[in-house]
């Protein structure tokens, strides 16, 4: 299997990026923040096709569009989270602007509507196995850096995110700090795209964490944990998808991703259902009951 | 008043049609929507009106109508969304949104799946999953308005109730609409009641705006795209969430001077 170039440069991207979206989505959940996430997962759809509708390189697109809309973002809600249906409002009408670029670079380039056909499609549903080596390097030497610069501020963010008024009191720029999380959810949503698509990269971001939560109450344990459940999810994924090639690669990642959650949270409702039938207090990993 | 050289929309039956279906939609999106954006459930009502693009996939994957996929599907991911804890506490949100976004990625995941397990070609993906308003049947109006003209009715039988109590899920289900114009289905959802609700609070004439606002960007939209070479859907979102900006302005400016 490794013997295939395209296996392994779909490893070495995979492998960063999923660790990335494992440890920025564990505070998206946290923080309540996963639509943003879903949001932004458009705009870098919007970011792309508006790219290859003026017809400059696809990822510049996707990078400058997708991280300026997360800091506006982060920066037009007052009190760190902006309010959902403000959110909903601006990304409708992204979802629009999509539409009108697709429907521009398809008919622009009528002669070859094939290709640009498939480049709509690899930008929704990721393309991982057509990633050259270089694209591959790029992209795993930028999840690192988005996972350490997470590592960096994930002590501070925890606090703000979990007490915001007690965090702002001793000193945390806790506004400063929402602002920096949204950024890295914008990089890591453009970076994602390239390998699950821009409509499948909340699966990648919310499911392990979410399981990770389940499982964990310690929150270092489970920012570990759902970085390492996601890297999982990637390489199981990677590996169905080349035993049975009609399976796209983007599916079995999210499948596997889903299907790992939604054991956890069968085996966390039977262990409860088997341990005690109050229904007081159920909160089986829930993460911050512990950090209280 | 100068002759138009071009034939007027309304001698044309797909024009028709589509007109029509696009005032069922906006009717329906407005109402539903109003209840959805004052509850403040966008994220599961973006999940659900994704449902169509699985639904019609997987229809045509096994070469059956695609409305029978649509409701497969439509019921699924209704039941597992309000399935989920519901608790009023800042966890059972975060425990919420979590599930919203796995099973809307599942969702889309087995969308794609079968797209490309028909036969590999992937050339109508972006018509299944943006859809169009044009190529409507009258059939497809009637069977539309089938599924709108209940659900209306039960909103307006729940409507009292649902101001106070949680959604039912059937309602909610309802959300994704049956058109195959997935990209106008959420922005319908949630821009034209999103204005009205910047504008007033009161239910009867807010919900009369929604859905004023949701007919006349339909209109204003497929009357603009069938003068001009641009998709249908950037027309309509463009206009709702301009209506939807000069709200919010209305609203500072008259909260400010009171």
């Amino acid at each position: 299997m490794f013997a295939q170039p395209f296996m392994r440069t779909a490893f070495l991207a995979g492998t960063p990026i999923a660790m990335a979206c494992g440890l920025v989505g564990y505070f998206a959940v946290l923080r309540a923040q996963v639509f943003t996430g879903d949001a932004l997962s458009h705009v870098a759809f919007t970011g792309s096709l508006a790219a290859l509708a003026v017809g400059i390189d696809l990822r510049f697109g996707l990078y400058s569009v997708t991280v300026a809309v997360a800091i506006a973002m982060g920066l037009l809600a007052r009190r760190g989270r902006a309010d959902d249906v403000v959110i909903g409002s601006v990304f409708a009408w992204v979802l629009g602007l999509g539409v009108l670029f697709l429907s521009l670079y398809t008919t622009g380039r009528s002669g070859v509507s094939g290709t640009s056909g498939n480049a709509g499609v690899s930008v929704l549903f990721g393309s991982i196995f057509g990633l050259s080596a270089r694209d591959a390097v790029v992209a795993s030497l930028l999840g690192l850096a988005v996972a350490l610069a997470l590592i960096a501020m994930a002590r501070p963010l925890l606090f703000a995110t979990v007490d915001g008024a007690v965090a702002a009191a001793s000193g945390v720029p806790v506004r400063a700090l929402g602002v920096a999380f949204l950024a890295l959810v914008g990089l890591v949503a453009a970076e994602t795209t390239q390998v699950v698509g821009a409509l499948l990269l909340l699966g990648l971001l919310a499911a392990p964490a979410a399981a990770a939560q389940r499982l964990t109450v310690r929150p270092y344990g489970g920012l570990a944990l759902s970085a390492g459940l996601a890297v999982g999810a990637t390489w199981a994924g990677l590996i169905e998808s080349y035993l049975i090639p009609s399976m796209p690669p983007s599916f079995a990642i999210i499948a596997t991703a889903v299907a790992l959650y939604g054991g956890v949270s069968a085996l966390a409702w039977f262990r409860r259902g088997v341990t005690s039938n109050e229904h007081g207090s159920v909160t089986l990993g829930r993460a911050g009951s512990s950090t209280r | 008043m100068t002759a138009v050289a071009i034939a007027s929309p309304f001698s044309f039956s797909f024009m028709v049609n589509a007109l029509r279906a696009g005032t069922i939609v906006a009717v329906l999106a407005g109402a539903l929507g109003w209840f959805m954006v004052l509850r403040r459930q966008t994220f599961v009502g973006h999940t659900l009106s994704l449902v169509g693009f699985p639904g019609a996939a997987g229809a045509t994957l096994l070469g059956i109508s695609p409305v029978v996929g649509y409701f497969a599907f439509c019921t699924g991911a209704a039941a597992l969304v309000s399935a989920l804890p519901t608790g009023g506490s800042a966890r059972g949100f975060t425990e919420e949104s979590a599930v919203v976004g796995s099973v809307q990625s599942l969702l889309l995941a087995s969308g794609f799946l079968f797209v490309s397990l028909y036969a590999g070609n992937l050339g109508g993906l972006s018509s299944l999953l943006f859809g169009s308003f044009l190529g409507i049947t009258a059939r497809q109006v009637l069977a539309l308005l089938a599924v709108a003209l209940p659900a209306v009715v039960l909103l307006a039988a729940l409507g009292r109730p649902l101001l106070f109590a949680s959604v039912d899920p059937q309602v909610a289900g309802a959300a994704g609409v049956p058109v195959r114009a997935v990209s106008v289905a959420f922005p319908l959802l949630v821009l034209p009641p999103a204005a009205a609700q910047a504008l007033t609070l009161r239910p009867a004439a807010g919900l009369l705006l929604s859905v004023g606002i949701g007919v006349g960007a339909t209109w204003a939209g497929l009357l603009l795209a069938y003068y001009l070479p641009y998709p249908t859907g950037a027309f309509i979102t463009t206009l709702s969430f301009a209506v939807y900006v000069i709200a919010r302005i209305v609203r500072s400016i008259r909260h400010r001077r009171s």
